[in-house]
């Protein structure tokens, strides 16, 4: 069927690109598959495929429990491929909780003690809010892909070099 | 005669009223603005200025007019083809014909206004008002309308009104934009009847009702009744996700003033690239689901979407940044290895 929609996944993408005309450098697009990227990175990095300022679009391979984070600004996430739930707690500790002068999210050694706030249930194409001040895991069905936005932190990994169309 | 006001950068701003009046041949009025005027008849709408004369494609040329006045003039330039168009400067507008375009720079024939922002969009929504006849939705793809040719034949104003929705936060959190459903008069486009229809889950537990939000994506893109008019469904401080549908022809060419992003979520658009000053081409960039891409702030662009498809825009809305990339603060690219 001519207008059969087309989403991908880690098993099956197909990738486009950058064609030049003249003195152009593809490098300035930063051209990049966020599923070529997930497929290539380890469990919960969470690599940085758009960047604006501070401001950021971080992709994760989602196999297993992430770690639990926490931010002192709002982010949210995008499953691009996948089952998965989202746990979240508020916790009793304040100071797990970034200032709000630190940016992006905190990786948390442990589930943090605090008040059980709600799970979220989620399949592709589906997003959630990550509030601010909540402590999050996010715990896949099965091999999954997120997208986060977010803001530039301690968590965030720049490969441009590795991801992006030279 | 024109009233102007000095801007900071002495460029005087026009904030007289537009003038219409009706043309008995086609049915549609005339209206002057500054010293453009802007006529149409059946098939094209004819562009007078001091200089010279444009000539369009009338249905390109509202396809054109009704993005840039639904987005309130948009961020930095917005090109209806490689001639005319009208840059942003926030707060005032220049309407141009020429100026971003070699051949009518190195001719001299290249002419710029700038105007009231104000006084310009009431000009331009009367114009689209008027212009617009029954049965013909700029906003739609060209297979889901009819046709803007002919002469005046009532008018779609409900068409050309429509406003996009934009979530101050996240959408579905209490006070602000909702999800989309059949009763609230979203349909499933007849491109998107394949794509699955389900919801997430929240289970809240007591006490935190309303702080915690989730939606589908892809049902809200699927649900979306226009093409080329990205909403906002997601604020992360100034970084805002502006999600939209795709189909046929981006009716203009969008020199950014910013950097922006584009992630394609599903099928295919093909992006034509040319350098903001002059217009020259300078690359072709194809896009499939998965795909991710910096649009620089020295280009403009322009999308071209064989199925309709659902394209995540990615913008920061910071105040001032056009100013930052202007004066060279701020490199045209994202980042750079």
């Amino acid at each position: 069927m001519a207008t059969a929609t087309h989403f991908a996944s880690i098993e099956a993408y197909e990738k486009g690109g950058v064609e030049i005309v003249g003195a152009e450098s593809p490098k300035r697009y930063l051209f990049s598959n966020l599923f070529e990227v997930a497929g290539r990175s380890r469990p919960w990095e969470r690599v940085v495929v758009a960047k604006n300022l501070e401001f950021t679009i971080e992709c994760a391979h989602a196999e297993g429990d992430s770690p639990w984070y926490i931010c002192s600004h709002d982010e949210t996430i995008l499953a691009m491929q996948g089952e998965m739930t989202v746990y979240f707690i508020a916790p009793d500790d304040s100071d797990l909780k970034p200032p709000e002068d630190k940016q992006g999210a905190r990786r948390l050694d442990v589930e943090p003690a605090g008040r059980i706030m709600s799970h979220v249930k989620m399949g592709r194409g589906h997003m959630a809010l990550l509030p601010a001040g909540a402590a999050y895991q996010i715990r896949p069905q099965s091999l999954g892909v997120v997208l986060l936005q977010s803001i530039e932190g301690e968590e965030s990994i720049e490969r441009w070099a590795e991801i992006c169309q030279h | 005669m024109a009233t102007a006001t000095k801007h900071p950068t002495e460029t005087p701003i026009i904030d007289d009223d537009h003038k219409a009046v009706l043309d008995e041949r086609y049915g549609y009025h005339v209206y002057e603005i500054g010293r453009f005027k802007f006529e149409r008849d059946e098939y094209f709408v004819r562009v007078s200025y001091p200089k010279g004369t444009y000539i369009a494609d009338v249905g390109n040329f509202l396809r054109s007019m009704m993005r840039d006045v639904a987005w309130g003039f948009f961020y930095g330039w917005v090109n209806f083809d490689d001639i005319f168009g009208t840059v942003n400067r926030y707060g005032s507008v220049d309407v141009f014909v020429g100026t971003y375009n070699a051949g009518y720079k190195t001719a001299g024939t290249d002419f710029v206004e700038r105007f009231d922002a104000a006084k310009l969009l009431a000009c331009f929504k009367s114009l689209l008002s008027d212009w617009t006849n029954e049965g013909y939705d700029p906003f739609a793809a060209p297979l889901e309308t009819g046709t803007p040719y002919g002469s005046k034949n009532g008018n779609n104003d409900e068409a050309v009104n429509f406003q996009r929705e934009l979530a101050e936060r996240f959408v579905g959190l209490p006070g602000d934009t909702e999800i989309r459903t059949d009763e609230r008069g979203f349909p499933v486009n007849r491109h998107f009847r394949d794509v699955v229809q389900d919801a997430p889950e929240v289970h809240a537990e007591p006490g935190f009702e309303g702080q915690l939000s989730a939606f589908s994506l892809f049902d809200y893109l699927a649900r979306s009744p226009v093409t080329w008019n990205p909403s906002i469904v997601s604020c992360v401080g100034e970084s805002a996700y502006c999600p939209t549908s795709e189909e046929h022809i981006l009716p203009i060419q969008h020199g950014n003033d910013r950097v922006e992003w584009f992630i394609q979520l599903s099928d295919q658009i093909t992006w034509e690239v040319g350098d903001k000053e002059t217009g020259a081409p300078r690359a072709v960039v194809t896009m499939k689901a998965g795909d991710v891409s910096a649009m620089p702030a020295d280009i403009r662009h322009r999308g071209f979407s064989p199925k309709r498809s659902m394209l995540l825009v990615w913008e920061n809305m910071a105040p001032g940044l056009e100013e930052r990339y202007g004066s060279g603060e701020l490199p045209p690219t994202a980042a750079e290895f």
